[in-house]
């Protein structure tokens, strides 16, 4: 994956397309974009390509994709990748895309929580269930101290000096910020609801060492409920073997993995219909035009939730973004088979 | 056909007929059983279709396994009796299991 990053200060990254979501339908979208000489961009939050595929079920077998009788979800994402690969899309990954809006020239103008901007003619959401985002816990009045008390990542250390910390979770993300955290807190308080860790076996080893060297709390239990006052965390109540007991706290993060959420995606002025995003069955075409929503996300009279309907609707939205991206240029159908135009494309003639 | 019964948290109850073969999971989602999620479909990889076995069923249910264990830590609220239903089989042996619904899924 070749990301080339423009210059500090440079203006946004201009191409054709821009495919929000690196699944199987945005990776095919690359192909199908591609054979039509449309340049692409693909963005998602995920720090790796394969959407759901790689992210829930990697090891899992899909027996529905055509000519491939059986394919776990990373092959199919490996797949894809060499696949795509004669066109040279440009990832960014661990990104999402908050703002979009038009421009007057009818282009649009997206920006990323990382501050990255995209300029483009095209936008291709295939975003699948929405991005994956951290769970949040199911604890009454829990959004009053997010941003504040509660963190479901760590943006600067520094903000967690002399504070009494509680980090939630048996994974490496939990373990992870206990060892980093833990020199800086005031007091650390590691929770998980059984004595067994998910994360890598050193990260546990060195955990144990700092709960038996007393500069970590281990406690084995689950949170049932938060107080404070005004978006200020002040205890959490913990549920033990042993009882409840309240514990004094400031920072709270809570690492009980990710769940799939629309995200800013409702705010850009598509319509909607229950976290779906309608489109036609010609083009693929939200109520916005220029923007393409394809795969799980998208909903039409009959849409099934399939890998191949997804592929489908890639190859169908790629004819109408062409002629957005080109629209004097004579639209010729050919085949990959026989067309040597299109085997030059992919690098095979 | 297997009948499960699932219990809500407001105490209601729906009794569901199951084919042996699928997964509790399934049955549920046919049935439109209100608080199984099953977000991921079956994969294991999401933890929100949590149930609590009733008391008395919990031999016949098994022990959850280690990646089952493992996702369990991403759901609410997990007791001893906590399985995830995509992850039990419906037998004939599971004739009558009554299975508990948690308050919430997440």
């Amino acid at each position: 994956m070749n990301a080339v990053e423009p210059a500090a200060g440079a203006g946004p990254i201009e191409t054709d397309v821009v495919i929000i979501g690196a699944g199987p339908c945005g990776l095919f979208a690359v192909f199908e974009l591609g054979l039509l000489d449309l340049k692409c961009h693909v963005v998602d939050i995920l720090g790796k390509p394969g959407g759901q595929c790689s992210e829930l079920y990697p090891e899992k077998p899909i027996y529905d994709v055509p000519a491939l009788p059986i394919v776990t979800g990373q092959e199919l994402t490996d797949r894809l990748l060499e696949q795509i690969k004669p066109f040279n899309p440009v990832f960014h990954f661990g990104e999402r895309i908050d703002a979009l809006a038009r421009e007057p020239g009818g282009r649009f103008l997206m920006t990323t929580d990382a501050g990255k901007q995209f300029l483009a003619k095209v936008v291709v959401i295939a975003a699948g269930g929405g991005s994956f985002t951290p769970k949040r816990p199911p604890l009454d009045g829990i959004e009053a101290y997010e941003g504040t008390s509660v963190f479901y990542s760590v943006r600067r250390m520094e903000d967690f000096r002399g504070k009494d910390v509680l980090v939630v979770g048996g994974g490496d993300s939990a373990l992870d910020w206990t060892l980093n955290l833990q020199p800086l807190a005031r007091s650390l308080t590691l929770l998980h609801r059984r004595d067994d860790f998910r994360g890598a076996p050193h990260s546990v080893n060195e955990m144990r060492r700092l709960v038996d060297e007393g500069k970590v709390r281990l406690m084995i239990g689950q949170m049932t409920g938060l107080d404070g006052d005004a978006g200020t965390l002040q205890t959490v109540t913990v549920k033990t073997s042993a009882g409840e007991e309240k514990i004094a706290v400031d920072a709270m993060l809570p690492f009980f993995g990710l769940t799939m959420k629309l995200g800013p995606i409702a705010d850009w002025g598509i319509n909607l219909n229950e976290n779906l995003i309608p489109v036609d069955t010609e083009k693929f075409e939200t109520s916005e035009k220029g923007i393409f929503a394809i795969g799980d996300i998208n909903t039409y009279p009959g849409k099934l939730k399939l890998i191949l309907s997804g592929f489908h609707e890639a190859a169908l939205m790629a004819q109408a973004a062409q002629k957005i991206v080109y629209p004097d240029k004579k639209v010729v159908f050919q085949y990959t088979t026989s067309s040597s135009s299109l085997q030059k494309k992919l690098g095979v003639k | 056909m297997v009948k499960i019964t699932f219990i809500q948290p407001d105490g209601t109850a729906q009794t569901v007929t199951a084919e042996e073969g699928l997964t509790v999971m399934e049955a549920a989602k046919m049935a439109d059983v209100p608080g199984i999620d099953a977000e991921c479909g079956g994969a294991c990889a999401c933890a929100t279709c949590h149930v609590y076995v009733d008391a008395g069923w919990r031999e016949k249910t098994g022990a959850p396994s280690d990646m089952e264990e493992d996702m369990l830590d991403f759901a609410f609220d997990v007791r001893e009796e906590s399985r995830l239903c995509c992850q039990i089989k419906v037998t004939a042996a599971l004739d009558g299991l009554v299975l508990r619904v948690p308050a919430k899924q997440f």
